[in-house]
């Protein structure tokens, strides 16, 4: 590996293991934010139990979420300060607001655990809804910084010098709305569907009308409504996001969907993997004229193909297997809710065949891998730029060479935070099991979030 | 005032902040290892009790004044994150670690122990790493054209300069969290523990000052700039003796009182803070304009002047909102803790 190599493979490390963190601890305190709902409108404890055992897991992911955060804000100017020196310049409004973000869902977070019994329950909604906002606006203001490095504005190069410096015109740059949403949209989906995984586990563990069942099946129902709903909204914002890309970022399109030649009445190809002497997607399935129409709205739409840049300036060709895994988990997540739901709803089903169960547990893990796939695709598809068309990587990253010691330190330790992570989750919820919490819940004991500090 | 000069206070007044907070935090780490078999006195689970609600807002500044440094000086980035690259990913990774530990240790009991362990270790190797910064950034260590900068490891390595500071960040970590150890135990009526701290104080106080000025010796021949510069303002650095003095009395003086609970922690405590920030002013102004000597000033470290008033902007707005509500959310929270813990001390 060379040496950018090696500075791109140890941030994108950290970005791997922060955004798994990053996207449940946006889109958990949604799901906890419904709960409380559901009790204000149903009365029915359960789900205050239900608040409770996600505010403890959300707590848990913190201590993860929390160190890799900051190791990624701060290596983004130890690994890339050419970057940074830009960033500093021209786009610092957004990493500015989120450390505010940050601190007002840590603080409302307190305010929920430490004083949840000693507040009006309104005032319990109250704070988990800023709880939810500080950590969807984080998400939204770090990934603005991303949208900006694809379609930089507010500031011009004139002899390698800055200038024409306008930060807010760089904030709101041409896709930070639809980036920011895909963003929150997606982090949403797949809150839900962590939840809904783990709801139907337990559902096959656990015997069919006794309470913990039960109980399960709520949390499951919640998250299918809600995964369904924000799945289905991630699919027209993707679509949005598509012709961003058409409009935005040509080449980074063309390479997602493997298209070498220029042409109307383009073809949509899933699956198969590109191959660059033959200029075409091998076994692939094509469905004709699509991407014309997605691109554009009409099946005239001349979508251009990567002949039609200088070849250094390609993606690397892979990010059509990234962007294709993408789209199918999330067509499969849409599907699968839908089908729940008229199962549930329209024939009047007392519970979810197992199958189904099974292919709930199966759609927490992939919608983690979507997310993964997602920001790989998105991060490789700028390359060789980290601001498109402005800086290149190359011009970005460290003189430091020896990253290689350093890098294997920072392996080392994640290794550690995701093992420790896994095993304090279970050690807690195998001590402290759903009828207990339920229990203590019903004897309106006065210390039913004392454990969560 | 200008504003770089405007900007660099700022990050200088969130360096300060840092380090106070930091040390304290820091420091109740390494005294809960201390004590963790003096279990009858209580020494650690004061220590414990103050440490866990501050990491998280402790690890938020860290990033918050990385931000604050690329967003005001994103010219001096570049030199900066090269120099700093080795230490401040040392730094990272044992932050990370001691950080999770915290939290985990909240669920899992076992890990109760070995969280003790580590956040006393690294309670104190992360702040011997952390004041090397300062070192770095006035020796001159950091070598080359622009571009192409690298900080010279085995000069920095070799350098008196360098272990006095570390030596001096450690012992004032430990007197700083000692002494505001004592004061925390005072107000929750914890005799013993409180005995223990102060003891802790009255040694590492003097120890604190003697490394100080083994910094100052070791400035004279390494960074003569440096130090000419502190001297201009020798007046300063008496004032903060004079603090010091102040601390010293607050502690000692009441001991030959008759009540059972002798000194003033609160007092000392404030005399030190001043102490330190009369200190870290005049070290501070003699560095100017440099921010790492010679290769960045700030002035040519200095951002756009829109994007200087834009991020000053939030900074304003953002600092109305979140002091008052920080500060009225610690004041409950700091004594449900105490509040808690004393009802615990009643069960057991």
């Amino acid at each position: 590996m060379d040496h950018i190599q090696m500075a791109r493979a140890m941030f994108g490390t950290n970005m791997a293991v922060h955004i798994i963190f990053a996207t449940i601890g946006v889109g958990l305190p949604m799901m906890m934010l419904a709960a409380e709902l559901m009790y204000q409108r149903t009365k029915d404890l359960q789900y205050v139990v239900m608040a409770k055992r996600w505010t403890k897991t959300l707590g848990v992911l913190l201590g993860v979420g929390i160190p890799t955060g900051t190791i990624a804000g701060v290596q983004l100017s130890l690994l890339w300060p050419g970057f940074m020196e830009v960033i500093g310049r021209v786009m610092a409004l957004p990493f500015q607001i989120e450390i505010y973000a940050f601190m007002i869902e840590a603080l409302f977070m307190s305010i929920y655990v430490y004083a949840a019994e000693k507040i009006k329950p309104w005032a319990r909604v109250v704070s988990l809804f800023f709880v939810a906002f500080g950590a969807m606006a984080s998400a939204v203001l770090i990934s603005n910084v991303h949208a900006f490095e694809g379609t930089p504005a507010g500031f011009r190069f004139e002899n390698g010098e800055i200038v024409d410096v306008d930060p807010w015109a760089a904030f709101f740059n041409p896709s930070f709305l639809v980036t920011a949403g895909h963003t929150a949209l997606t982090a949403y989906t797949t809150g839900a569907f962590v939840v809904a995984a783990v709801a139907a586990y337990k559902m096959l563990k656990n015997k069919f009308g006794t309470s913990e069942f039960d109980f399960h099946q709520k949390a499951l129902k919640l998250s299918i409504v809600l995964g369904l709903v924000f799945s289905f909204l991630t699919a027209l914002n993707g679509h949005a996001t598509t012709q961003h890309l058409y409009r935005e970022q040509p080449e980074k399109l063309a390479a997602a969907e493997g298209l070498f030649e220029t042409k109307d009445h383009a073809g949509l190809t899933l699956f198969g993997y590109t191959d660059k002497e033959a200029q075409e997607v091998k076994y692939g399935i094509e469905f004709p004229w699509v991407l014309s129409f997605l691109s554009g709205n009409s099946f005239d739409t001349v979508v251009t193909g990567l002949n039609d840049f200088p070849e250094e300036y390609w993606p690397p060709l892979y990010v059509h297997i990234l962007f294709n895994a993408m789209v199918i988990i999330g067509s499969g997540l849409i599907a699968l809710a839908l089908f729940a739901l008229v199962w549930n709803k329209w024939l009047k089903k007392d519970t979810y065949p197992r199958w189904v169960l099974w292919l709930f547990v199966a759609a927490g893990p992939l919608s983690v891998i979507s997310i993964e796939c997602g920001w790989i695709f998105a991060c490789t598809g700028r390359q060789p730029w980290t601001i498109y068309r402005m800086l290149s990587t190359a011009d970005s990253v460290t003189s430091y060479e020896n990253l290689g010691f350093l890098f294997t330190m920072f392996i080392l330790v994640y290794i550690i935070l995701c093992v420790s992570v896994v095993f304090t989750l279970l050690y807690y919820f195998k001590r402290h099991s759903v009828m207990d919490d339920i229990y203590i819940a019903e004897q309106k004991d006065d210390r039913l979030f004392d454990s969560n500090s | 005032m200008s504003d770089a000069l405007l900007a660099i206070t700022l990050v200088w007044g969130f360096i300060f902040l840092y380090a106070i907070m930091a040390s304290m935090d820091f420091g109740a780490g390494f005294w809960a290892m201390t004590y963790i078999k003096k279990e009858e006195t209580n020494a650690t689970k004061i220590a414990n009790s103050y440490l866990s609600p501050t990491w998280e807002v402790t690890n938020t500044f860290v990033v918050g004044l990385v931000i604050a440094i690329y967003s005001l000086f994103p010219g001096a980035v570049f030199t900066i994150g090269v120099a700093l690259i080795v230490p401040a990913s040392l730094i990272l990774v044992l932050l990370c670690i001691r950080s999770a530990f915290l939290v985990f240790s909240h669920s899992v009991d076992k890990y109760e122990k070995a969280l003790t362990y580590i956040s006393g270790l690294t309670g104190l190797i992360i702040p011997g790493l952390l004041i090397s910064v300062l070192p770095i950034t006035h020796l001159g260590f950091v070598e080359g054209m622009r571009g192409n900068e690298e900080l010279n490891l085995f000069k920095l390595f070799t350098s008196p300069n360098e272990y006095a500071f570390m030596g001096f960040g450690i012992l004032s970590t430990l007197f700083l969290s000692s002494l505001l150890l004592s004061d925390y135990s005072k107000q929750a009526d914890e005799t013993k523990a409180y005995k223990i701290y102060r003891r802790d104080a009255m040694i590492t106080g003097p120890l604190m000052l003697v490394m100080a000025m083994i910094v100052m010796i070791t400035l004279k021949s390494e960074a003569n700039w440096l130090y000419e510069g502190m001297m201009k303002n020798s007046a300063l650095l008496l004032v903060s003796l004079v603090f010091f003095i102040i601390s010293g009395v607050a502690l000692y003086l009441p001991y030959f009182s008759k009540r059972e609970v002798k000194g003033m922690p609160r007092i000392a405590v404030i005399a030190i803070i001043i102490q330190y920030l009369v200190g870290s002013y005049v070290y501070g102004i003699a560095h100017l304009p440099y921010i790492i000597y010679p290769n960045v000033t700030i002035l040519s470290g200095f951002t756009d002047p829109t994007s200087f008033r834009a991020v000053f902007a939030t900074y304003i707005v953002g600092f109305a909102i979140l002091v008052p509500g920080f500060y009225y959310f610690w004041s409950i929270f700091m004594k449900d803790q105490r509040r808690k813990f004393k009802r615990r001390q009643m069960t057991n």
